[in-house]
């Protein structure tokens, strides 16, 4: 019977291909909005998955994530340092500052001062370039969506000339970067050098980084710098997580997308209940001489479940795949530089369509259930 | 109800009805479409129910089919109270032992000639490639086994009551029920699906009850009820004068 059931649906063209398109749109929009919401928000942690070497950041009290921080004195390193469990510490330096671009614009940077020696701080891979070249003067390495924002693409980035805050700086390299949650152009360049670009304050130091040793945890270091320095020490995922509930807290696109979530739901509803309603109603003579023949309510209702899984999961593969399809399809735009699905949407999206085909199946079938089999004969 | 004082009933009836009153609402007021019907069908008959729209002709069949409650009364088929089963046995006893012959056929459009006719195996569970093999039998007997494959819509009207003559009996039930076979074909076609109805679905052991206002095809008969607002008021071999 459930053989019966599909092909009732299949044979109906109009219906069946609305059914899937009410399905794979609702699933189009969950999956998509959901997928651009997330990797949205997880670029507030953007300047912490840029340090990957760091296992612990070291900030003032009041700090909050890394675009929103207070300077503290560079003696906050060596007392870093001091502390037991401390394999290394290096110095980081994140401030806004101005560059006059080559047609005479005023343009918004961050400047990272990352470690002299080692360079820690410097995201891992380059996309042009070495990090060699941080050792140059005036080296400035720019990252890869900046580089989009400062030139035109058939223009080689690499040697032109910035004026930054006044001062001379020269793009030696490119960063292969995750992008702010702003996509603010971001100026790599040593912590010597990063003090010269920044107006002086006081305080200079904006974050310490730091490596635990072996047998030690980030987390039990992290406890203990807070102990004795009277800072405030994070881990990288603690860091991250606090960058990500940042924007979560301060801005409205949770509220946004969840209004497109939502809308993509009700549309599904909409769209799916309604056609599947008028694909039962149309077939109701049928399903009225199937129960008089003798074929059973549970049967009956199986049957619609047969259709309702088979329109779910068709619908939803082509949603999903139109996920994935929009994702790569525009994966050189640099706004979605690295964006992937992470795979608890698909599962939440998956909910959202079987919620939606119990809800509209539910109504649908009761006129089918309704329906006396003594009705065929009128 | 005891049948017994009633006037029991046949050992060999194929439907024993006794007693059987309906009412509907209609509104606020309620209606009888059946006054306290007592009549047997006999296995081997084509019995036809005749009358005026509205006289409860329709009915009276789906009472006696298992498919609507009486008010009032019990109907036996072949000595089963009917409607002292449960809801799920009554279903199955349909499904066993009752074909059905709709006016407009009710086939499913989507799948093909065969697997229309098959459709009372498979709901009996019988592998769908099995059942069309047994319906393709029956539908080579109607003469339309080159129809097979085909939608039901790529037939002609007399073809598809054919497939649902087909469908009706492919299960060979002892009790088969038709609702104005004829009512949507012209006469000869109407005429044929009669004679062939005769053929197949008539047998020693099976009874069919044939709804019909078709006065063409009165003189296939064995036997006429005659009802007029919801009473029997003929029931012999030929229809009454002035009918």
């Amino acid at each position: 019977m459930l053989w019966i059931a599909i092909r009732m649906l299949t044979g109906d063209a109009q219906k069946f291909y609305g059914l899937l398109f009410g399905i794979g749109f609702s699933t189009l929009l969950i999956t998509q909005q959901m997928t651009i919401f997330v990797n949205l928000v997880e670029r507030g942690a953007s300047g912490v998955y840029n340090a990957p070497e760091a296992e612990v950041w070291v900030m003032d009290p009041v700090s909050r994530t890394t675009d929103v921080s207070y300077a503290m004195p560079g003696t906050a390193l060596d007392r870093v340092r001091s502390v037991e469990g401390v394999e290394w510490a290096v110095p980081h330096l994140r401030a806004v500052a101005n560059v006059r671009t080559a047609d005479g614009d005023l343009e918004g940077v961050a400047v990272i001062g990352v470690d002299d020696s080692t360079l820690i701080g410097l995201p891992e891979r380059m996309a042009k370039g070495d990090k060699s070249v941080m050792f140059a003067p005036d080296s400035v390495v720019i990252d890869d969506t900046g580089t989009t924002r400062f030139f035109p693409p058939e223009q080689n980035p690499i040697g032109e000339r910035l004026e930054l805050n006044d001062q001379r700086a020269v793009i030696r390299g490119i960063a292969d970067s995750i992008p702010s949650f702003t996509s603010t152009v971001v100026l790599y360049t040593r912590y010597s050098n990063a003090l010269n670009f920044v107006p002086g304050t006081r305080n200079r130091l904006s974050f310490v980084l730091v490596g635990v040793s072996e047998g030690q945890t980030p987390e039990q270091v992290a406890a203990r710098i807070e102990a004795e320095t009277g800072l405030k020490a994070e881990t990288r995922e603690e860091f991250s997580q606090a960058g990500v509930n940042f924007i979560i807290e301060n801005t409205g696109i949770p509220t946004n997308f969840g209004i497109t979530v939502f809308l993509g739901f009700v549309v599904g509803v909409a769209i799916v209940g309604l056609t599947f309603s008028l694909f039962l109603r149309d077939n109701i003579k049928q399903f009225g001489a199937l129960k008089a023949i003798g074929v059973t309510n549970s049967k009956i209702v199986q049957m619609v479940a047969a259709q309702a899984g088979m329109v779910g999961i068709i619908g939803y593969a082509l949603g999903v795949v139109g996920t994935v399809a929009f994702i790569k399809g525009f994966s050189a735009n640099p706004f979605f530089k690295g964006f992937y699905i992470p795979w608890q949407i698909p599962l939440i999206s998956f909910a959202a369509v079987v919620v939606i085909l119990a809800i509209t199946g539910l109504i649908a079938i009761r006129s089918v259930l309704n329906t006396e089999p003594a009705s065929v004969f009128r | 109800m005891d049948t017994t004082t009633i006037g029991g009933c046949a050992p060999e009836a194929a439907i024993c009805a006794r007693g059987i009153s309906r009412d509907f609402e209609a509104g606020q007021t309620t209606i009888r479409v059946l006054h306290d019907i007592n009549t047997d069908i006999r296995p081997g008959e084509m019995t036809y129910v005749v009358g005026e729209s509205g006289s409860g002709k329709t009915t009276l069949i789906s009472i006696m089919c298992g498919i609507l409650w009486p008010t009032e009364g019990e109907v036996k088929v072949f000595g089963t109270d009917i409607y002292k089963l449960s809801d799920t046995d009554l279903v199955k006893f349909r499904l066993n032992n009752i074909g059905f012959i709709f006016q407009q056929y009710n086939l499913i459009p989507s799948i093909d000639v065969a697997s229309n006719a098959a459709v009372p195996l498979i709901a009996q569970g019988m592998p769908r490639e099995e059942a069309r093999e047994r319906a393709k039998v029956l539908l080579d007997k109607l003469n339309i086994g080159n129809q097979a494959d085909k939608l039901p819509r790529q037939l002609s009207g007399g073809q598809q009551q054919r497939v649902a003559i087909a469908r009706a009996l492919v299960h060979e039930p002892r009790l088969v029920v038709c609702d104005e076979p004829t009512a949507a074909l012209d006469a000869s076609s109407g005429r044929r699906v009669m004679d062939l109805l005769r053929e197949v679905a008539v047998a020693p052991d099976r009874a069919c009850i044939i709804v019909t206002h078709d006065n063409r095809i009165f003189d296939l008969a064995d036997r006429i009820i005659v009802l007029e607002d919801g009473r029997i008021t003929h029931d012999g071999k030929e229809m009454p004068d002035g009918h």
